[in-house]
């Protein structure tokens, strides 16, 4: 298979290359934030850190580290390292778990953040002889605004719907044959369900890629997503803080995510000591800009839980590869001593023939944690016996039981009795008071 | 020959069945018999209505899961020993009965029984064999 890159210089450059590229960059970076960023100093002066004792990568553990926290604190100025004259655009994110996180671009900013994206559309096989459908959000989201960015620069014939109106996605990706679609993942699953129902086959329209990312999702999803619209589904990683999407994409190999590290170094630590650990290790993912100007992140704590991989790609790149996120340090639950992610219990849902509708309900009686699971009854499955219904509680019990160590409560619950995911649904609900 | 029962799947909690049964009033749906098996967290609401279509119609429409499946209904005198008697055929032909309920007619001197078994034929053809009279749809939207 042709292997395709935009940068193919960066994207296969040998690993010692890259060291030294991230080293002489990081150097000028932290040079640039202590200069500019009164807050960041602070926290090196803090720690007794000057932009004299970063001589390269290997000396990046000395940095201190920046929070969600600390980007709340410095709202909306605190962390700009450049003259609001010299900057562009905002992106920001939706602020639905606290106040909202505003990021700041010059325009050589956007242009390395669509580079990134380029990355990823060309490595999902497109060409300048591609229509590519951008069905992400556009406006203070940066889905749209990256990938309608990326799609420019690898000359894609680009469509720029927006997120929503399906009816009219469907008529355009028909009308003008889109052949890479890019969307979050449960929007594509959707779509591909809405262009079943109106009668089309996967043959039937001339799609070959899609660039689905934004939100958590499963192999399972993967293949479900493949199989209705009848092509390749690329995971694409990102975040506002950084940029936006683009800071690491997947290859032909579908085996994680590389990571733009020439231009996002990725270091994994252990979320509770800070403690930087070796390849392999899971841990969270943290964040280093090395070539941002306006809004340059430093050591900034994703709070992603993922392992970072330099096992050589078939796709040629050297760039290191990231796992799929397995979960949030903040989403994981510590239930009976056992470390829980709901994206564990989504796994086992799919797998089980249920909808990823779901509860966690944990709690604390006579100093035991009780984990409940509310599920939604399936029509399929749904019957007039209670014996029934009991038998599929502990089945589903059983396989959740498998993959987590720990044995739940689950529920089964009539159908959209669990709020509706637009994003951000409640998924956990801990009552448990531990002070 | 079999009569149709409405099985609707509720939580157990406060409200559940009142509004079920407000949106059939509202429709002009009659109940027949109801009956409720439940486990703490969840109930199954089974109802034998006069107009079970636009039961259906309503409840799927209003966000309910709905199932409707066949049960045996039987007409039986309502005197001692009657509804044993019934079962007691059932025993004999070794046909289990998973659940049932009862109710009684308005005007005639009459109960009915709604059975349900896992072999709707088997289970009919040994009560009209022992002389009971099976009842249909077509029964239930008169009473």
């Amino acid at each position: 298979m042709a292997q395709n890159y935009y940068q193919k210089e960066i994207e296969t450059m040998a690993p010692e290359e890259m060291r030294a590229l991230q080293s002489e960059k990081l150097v000028r970076q932290v040079k640039h934030v202590y200069e500019n960023v009164a807050y960041y100093r602070d926290l090196m002066d803090k720690k007794g850190v000057t932009p004299d004792d970063i001589h390269g990568i290997e000396d990046l553990h000395k940095l201190p580290f920046l929070s969600k926290a600390d980007l709340r604190d410095a709202y909306p100025y605190g962390l700009l390292a450049k003259p609001l004259e010299d900057c562009v655009r905002i992106q920001s994110t939706s602020g639905t778990t606290g106040r909202r996180v505003v990021a700041f671009y010059t325009q050589k900013d956007i242009d390395l953040w669509e580079d990134c994206c380029a990355r990823a559309i060309t490595a999902a096989g497109g060409t300048k002889k591609d229509v590519c459908q951008v069905a992400y959000g556009y406006g203070l989201f940066t889905g749209g605004p990256g990938l309608n960015g990326g799609s420019h620069k690898v000359g894609c014939l680009t469509l720029p719907l927006s997120s929503g109106n399906t009816e009219r996605q469907i008529q355009f990706m028909t009308d003008l044959g889109a052949t890479i679609l890019c969307c979050t993942p449960s929007y594509a699953a959707y779509i591909g369900e809405s262009l079943k129902e109106m009668g089309y086959k996967p043959e039937d329209i001339p799609l070959k890629a899609g660039i689905f990312g934004a939100e958590p999702w499963t192999e399972e999803m993967r293949r479900g997503i493949e199989e209705s619209l009848g092509i390749k589904a690329y995971d694409i990683y990102g975040l506002t803080e950084t940029s936006g999407p683009g800071v690491a994409f997947e290859c032909s190999e579908q085996t994680g995510m590389h990571v733009n590290e020439d231009h996002f170094y990725a270091e994994i630590i252990d979320p509770e000591t800070g403690e930087v650990l070796p390849e392999g290790s899971k841990g969270e993912l943290v964040f280093t800009s090395l070539d941002k100007e306006a809004f340059p992140l430093l050591r900034y704590r994703t709070r992603d839980i993922c392992v970072l991989s330099r096992k050589k790609c078939s796709c040629g790149r050297t760039l290191v590869k990231m796992a799929k996120p397995m979960g949030r340090t903040d989403d994981m639950l510590i239930i009976r001593g056992v470390n829980v992610f709901p994206s564990q219990i989504e796994t086992v849902l799919l797998n089980e023939g249920y909808q990823p509708n779901y509860q966690i309900v944990v709690d604390r009686v006579k100093n035991n944690d009780t984990f409940d699971v509310n599920v939604e009854m399936t029509p399929e499955t749904f019957t007039d016996k209670v014996s029934d219904v009991v038998a599929m509680e502990k089945s589903l019990a059983g396989a959740l039981k498998t993959m987590l160590g720990i044995n739940p409560a689950v529920h089964l619950v009539p159908p959209k009795t669990i709020v509706r995911s637009e994003g951000k649904a409640v998924r956990v609900i801990d009552k448990r008071k531990l002070v | 020959m079999a009569i149709k029962q409405l099985t609707v799947f509720v939580q157990n909690k406060r409200g559940s069945v009142v509004s079920v049964t407000d949106l059939l009033s509202q429709s002009g749906v009659d109940l027949r018999a109801l009956s409720i098996a439940e486990t703490q967290d969840l109930g199954i609401l089974r109802l034998i209505v006069n107009d079970e279509k636009t039961a259906e119609r309503v409840l799927t429409e209003n966000g309910y899961l709905i199932k409707v499946i066949d049960v045996v209904g039987v007409k039986i005198a309502d005197a001692p020993g009657k509804l044993t008697e019934a079962l007691s055929v059932l025993d004999r032909a070794d046909i289990n009965v998973e659940y049932l309920y009862a109710f009684l007619a308005r005007t005639e001197r009459h109960a009915y029984l709604v059975l349900r078994v896992e072999d709707n034929a088997a289970a009919e053809s040994v009560l009209s064999g022992a002389g009971f009279k099976l009842i249909t749809d077509a029964d239930i939207s008169k009473l």
